[in-house]
């Protein structure tokens, strides 16, 4: 059995990725919603019988203790997702539903040093939600209207909540939806820029965005400007993390086949 | 614990209902962390028996010494010397808690955005659950930190018999001097209290017994360092704990019997983890018992805990006191001598803090270095970005852990200590 399997079991979708001799055979992605046991079920009946799998993100715990399923952490999951889909990035930034990750690579790949959001969701994918929510628009909507705002406004309030506050205050002063949308996005910009920082990354960098955040065109771009190295998101940014655990729980079998 | 002890309990003022409320949380959350683990030595059924017994016997033992004349002195901190305690025939006793309580009503005292040590502190005063604070014939707090120094002015209105010693910022002349005059103003203190006065030969004594504790430790921590190492970080925490409250002659008998175990489990290479596991040296603030987060998510995940550079721990244990000198005075000096060589963070500077902890991982063979502050504490936390620098540039991998003693961020908290396990060992 030649296929391996990564699960990554995020807060807001699940991801599955099945691979074979280093190649994206299948890639599915739900969200959890307030199933997630049950849509992880699903999932699993999609992995081949006999096949390797390893699990990551939020959820893995349930995984091991339900299904025996091994597990590691997001990190060590993006971080090697990230260099299969970006083979010289020294950079990973997760930006996922409730965390935001910023990984440091050393020259062969190997995690060298990260920094998470603390107690906070700032950052994450639940600000942009809530936003988004707020100002009247669906997601897709919400970083689309980003790109066309201009570029007056500030946002002061970090925290997701107190943010919402000041969201209201402004339209209440009639400003336009996408300025606040615009706004919003350098807001959350600059704190993943802050955290990056703390692990020096910069403009000799090559980066990767990774989790649902890599889809959102105006968040990568104010973090390019602001980091200044390259963070061109792949097609696949979504599943790093799922991609990274069937990559290391492959070669962990090939480890096993040829001791 | 038996039904024996409720009213020794209320003699002693307890809020019984706040106290069994506790030791049901506590005695759960042993069993949980504790008495799940695999392999652990035999002789670790000292520690649950000392754990089952923490509010009963040993307290028992404070009463029935309280009515010989035997003085209970309650304490904060590593600098407070248990020799000139033991040398007017009375009991030391560290009151340091590990755990949140009483929360809203502390924070009617104190702001909500200090220590949890002190929060915890004040917790199980007003909470009346500590039986050893309430046997404390004294209670000694001591100027460290910016959050000791003025909790210390609100619990002086909270016990009856408080006691500030002050101690020196800076390692210098004027350092030994003034914790000299500290050391020797806190004797007459004692002298005053028992009514027994310190002689030669009572504290020659009593340095010879808490010299016997510290020789106990540094046999346990030597045969940590081999691997697999024979005995958990959990465990060994709680032998540092108890260290501050258990009799010392005891304490130290148990543990010989136990390094005798261990010994035996090093000549036949077994441990409780398998070899080749990761190995973790943390550093910074104390954990008071039962602060067990850190050791229970760093041994609950894979790797092992091989030392501690903390109070409670090879900081506080560290260097004996020397026996030499033929009067009070002189061995008072000893004393100083010793003690200044602690290397808290509340000294500035504190370089040698540092080259410890460089050492500590040679010895032990650390694969890396969790560096914990408690949230708040300026000093740890401080001390903590500089250090983790010059250890990552000396190839020594470092992470450092900011937190309180909530659940709320074990999640994360767990996330990040298994990523920075992954990253030593590849």
């Amino acid at each position: 059995m030649t296929v391996s399997a990564g699960l990554d079991l995020g807060s807001t979708t699940l991801k599955l990725v099945l691979m074979e001799e280093g190649q994206i055979l299948r890639r599915e992605l739900e969200r959890s919603v307030s199933h997630p046991h049950d849509t992880a079920r699903r999932l699993l009946t999609l992995v081949p019988s006999g096949c390797r799998i390893l699990a990551t993100g939020y959820g893995r715990d349930l995984m091991e203790v339900e299904h025996q399923i091994p597990t590691i952490t997001e990190i060590k999951a993006h971080a090697v997702g990230a260099r299969f889909l970006a083979p010289d990035c020294s950079a990973v930034i997760d930006i996922g539903g409730q965390d935001v990750k910023a990984i440091r690579l050393d020259g062969t790949g190997r995690v060298s040093k990260f920094e998470m959001n603390e107690r906070c969701a700032a950052g994450t994918g639940m600000f942009l939600e809530v936003m988004a929510r707020r100002l009247g628009y669906p997601l897709d909507a919400f970083k689309n209207a980003a790109l066309e705002g201009s570029d007056h406004l500030t946002i002061n309030a970090l925290c997701t909540v107190f943010a919402e506050s000041e969201v209201v205050g402004l339209l209440n002063r009639g400003q336009a939806r996408e300025d606040i949308a615009r706004a919003l996005h350098r807001s959350i910009a600059k704190r993943i820029t802050a955290m990056c920082g703390r692990l020096g990354l910069g403009p000799a960098d090559r980066g990767l965005v990774t989790g649902g955040g890599a889809h959102n065109g105006c968040l990568v771009a104010f973090l390019q400007s602001l980091l200044g190295c390259p963070l061109e998101p792949s097609d696949s940014s979504q599943f790093a993390g799922a991609i990274g655990c069937a990559l290391i729980t492959a070669s962990a079998g090939n480890r096993l086949a040829s001791a | 614990m038996s039904n024996d002890y409720r009213p020794m309990w209320k003699d002693l003022g307890l809020n019984l209902e706040n106290h069994d409320a506790l030791m049901g949380v506590l005695g759960k959350v042993y069993a949980d962390l504790f008495l799940s683990q695999m392999n652990r030595p035999a002789k670790t059924a000292y520690l649950d028996f000392v754990m089952s017994e923490v509010h009963g016997l040993r307290i028992q033992e404070l009463v029935e010494g309280r009515k010989k004349g035997r003085k209970v002195i309650g304490t904060y901190c590593t600098f407070v010397p248990e020799e000139l305690v033991l040398a007017v025939d009375g009991v030391m006793v560290g009151l340091c808690a590990g755990a949140d309580f009483a929360t809203e009503e502390v924070e009617k005292l104190l702001p909500r955005n200090l220590c949890a040590l002190i929060k915890s502190t004040f917790g199980f005063k007003l909470g009346g659950v500590c039986p050893y604070l309430e046997s404390a014939d004294m209670v000694v707090g001591e100027n460290t930190c910016d959050g000791k120094k003025k909790a210390w002015e609100v619990l002086g209105g909270l016990v009856d018999n408080l006691y500030v010693m002050d101690l020196p910022q800076m390692k210098n002349a004027g350092a030994k001097g003034l914790l000299r005059s500290e050391y020797l103003r806190f004797k007459a203190e004692l002298d005053k209290l028992t009514g027994k006065t310190i002689t030669v030969e009572s504290l020659a004594k009593a340095i010879d017994t808490v010299n016997a504790k510290r020789q106990a430790i540094y046999r346990l921590s030597a045969l940590r360092a081999a691997d697999p190492a024979p005995i958990s970080g959990l465990d060994s925490l709680l032998i540092n704990q108890i260290f501050f409250y258990e009799d010392p002659v005891r304490f130290t008998a148990q543990i010989h019997e136990l390094c005798d175990e261990l010994e035996a489990r090093v000549k036949s290479h077994v441990g409780v983890k398998d070899k080749g596991t990761a190995r973790i040296l943390v550093s910074g603030c104390p954990m008071a018992v039962p602060n067990w987060k850190i050791p229970a998510l760093v041994e609950g995940a894979n790797a092992i805990i091989v030392g501690e550079e903390s109070c409670v721990g090879e900081r506080g244990t560290r260097n004996l006191v020397s026996r030499e000198g033929t009067t009070v005075e002189a061995l008072v000096d000893n004393l100083v001598d010793r003690y200044l060589q602690i290397d808290c963070a509340i000294y500035t500077p504190n370089q040698d803090r540092l080259a410890h902890i460089q050492e500590m991982v040679k010895t032990y063979q650390a694969d890396g270095v969790i560096l914990y502050g408690l949230q708040f504490c300026t000093p740890y936390l401080v001390e903590a970005m500089g250090i983790e620098g010059v250890l990552e540039k000396a190839g020594i991998p470092a992470i450092r852990i900011e937190t309180d003693y909530s659940q709320e961020d074990v999640g994360q908290l767990k996330t990040r200590i298994q990523a920075f396990i992954e990253r030593i060992s590849e």
